[in-house]
């Protein structure tokens, strides 16, 4: 239940942050692109700063979370299927302003058409997860 | 516009302010429950309580699924409280069109999934994780990000 209200918490933090930074828009992800504007760059450099505390100093200061066992560990290094994917995720991106988080904040301030960009995201996903085998 | 003489033709608090809420958010998913806040997996996990397919019944999959769709809820509302609280009482609306959302979120689905992440994934928790091949994952669809906004505006 704690682990649930926590996952809940954070999740409204997240979404409050893309709405308060206007991320929740395609438009503004595509002035970004076109380097109309760089709000996205601080957006990221806010973001990484806070999170780096949680993320480095959380493991350093505490043996484990505060309501779980172990803190996830990325294992994964650069290969042919990240850069790819990376790239592909790039041109979608610059296609549309679409972004798996933002979209999701989207809904929340009633954004109706970001629908057609989660369908999207959703069928993307699904392509995928047919194209390939488990690991 | 010139962004070199106007970097911010919008404002600048807003977006500094807005992204450290997201961090916020991350740290806090991590210091609680030790997970990392990417919110890509959670169009992938869900298609388990639909399909039967192998892929999406992978064991990391579903112990997963549950609080990934928590945690998308949770962005859902989070959005929905700075609108109660600062927006102007009107919906968000968009002027893309919905084919062009379609599109573009299909490569973002696909992309995302084969990439292993996106900008909250290897953005967020992966550079703010000190994890370098987030670094390079992020330079990439910067990249290839920047190149198709730039030659689509000058193609249409």
């Amino acid at each position: 239940m704690a682990k649930t209200l926590s996952t809940l918490l954070a999740g409204l933090l997240f979404g409050f942050g893309l709405a308060l930074s206007t991320m929740m828009m395609p438009e503004i992800v595509l002035e970004f692109l076109m380097l109309n504007d760089l709000g996205l760059m601080l957006v990221m450099g806010g973001g990484i700063a806070v999170a780096t505390l949680g993320l480095v100093l959380g493991p350093k200061l505490l043996k484990k979370p505060v309501f779980a066992e172990t803190f996830d560990r990325y294992t994964s290094g650069i290969s042919r299927n990240m850069l790819v994917g990376s790239a592909l995720f790039g041109v979608g991106w610059g296609l549309s302003g679409v972004c798996p988080g933002p979209m999701l904040a989207g809904l929340g301030v009633g954004n109706w058409d970001v629908l057609w960009g989660i369908a999207g995201m959703a069928l993307g996903a699904l392509a995928h997860g047919l194209m390939h085998k488990p690991s | 516009m010139n962004i070199l003489t106007e970097p911010f033709p919008y404002g600048w608090l807003h977006y500094l302010v807005g992204g450290m809420c997201i961090g916020l958010g991350a740290a806090v998913l991590y210091v609680l429950t030790g997970r990392f806040g990417g919110l890509s997996p959670v169009y992938t996990t869900t298609w388990s309580f639909f399909i039967k397919h192998p892929f999406f019944h992978q064991a990391r999959f579903i112990a997963s699924r549950n609080w990934r769709l928590v945690y998308a809820l949770g962005v859902v509302l989070g959005a929905f409280v700075w609108w109660l609280l600062l927006g102007n009482g009107e919906r968000v609306t968009t002027t893309i069109p919905g084919w062009q959302l379609l599109l573009g979120g299909l490569f973002v689905g696909y992309g995302a999934r084969l990439g292993g992440g996106c900008a909250s994934g290897h953005g967020i928790c992966g550079i703010g994780s000190f994890h370098m091949p987030s670094v390079v994952a992020v330079l990439t669809f910067m990249a290839t990000g920047l190149l198709t906004a730039n030659l689509i505006t000058r193609w249409f």
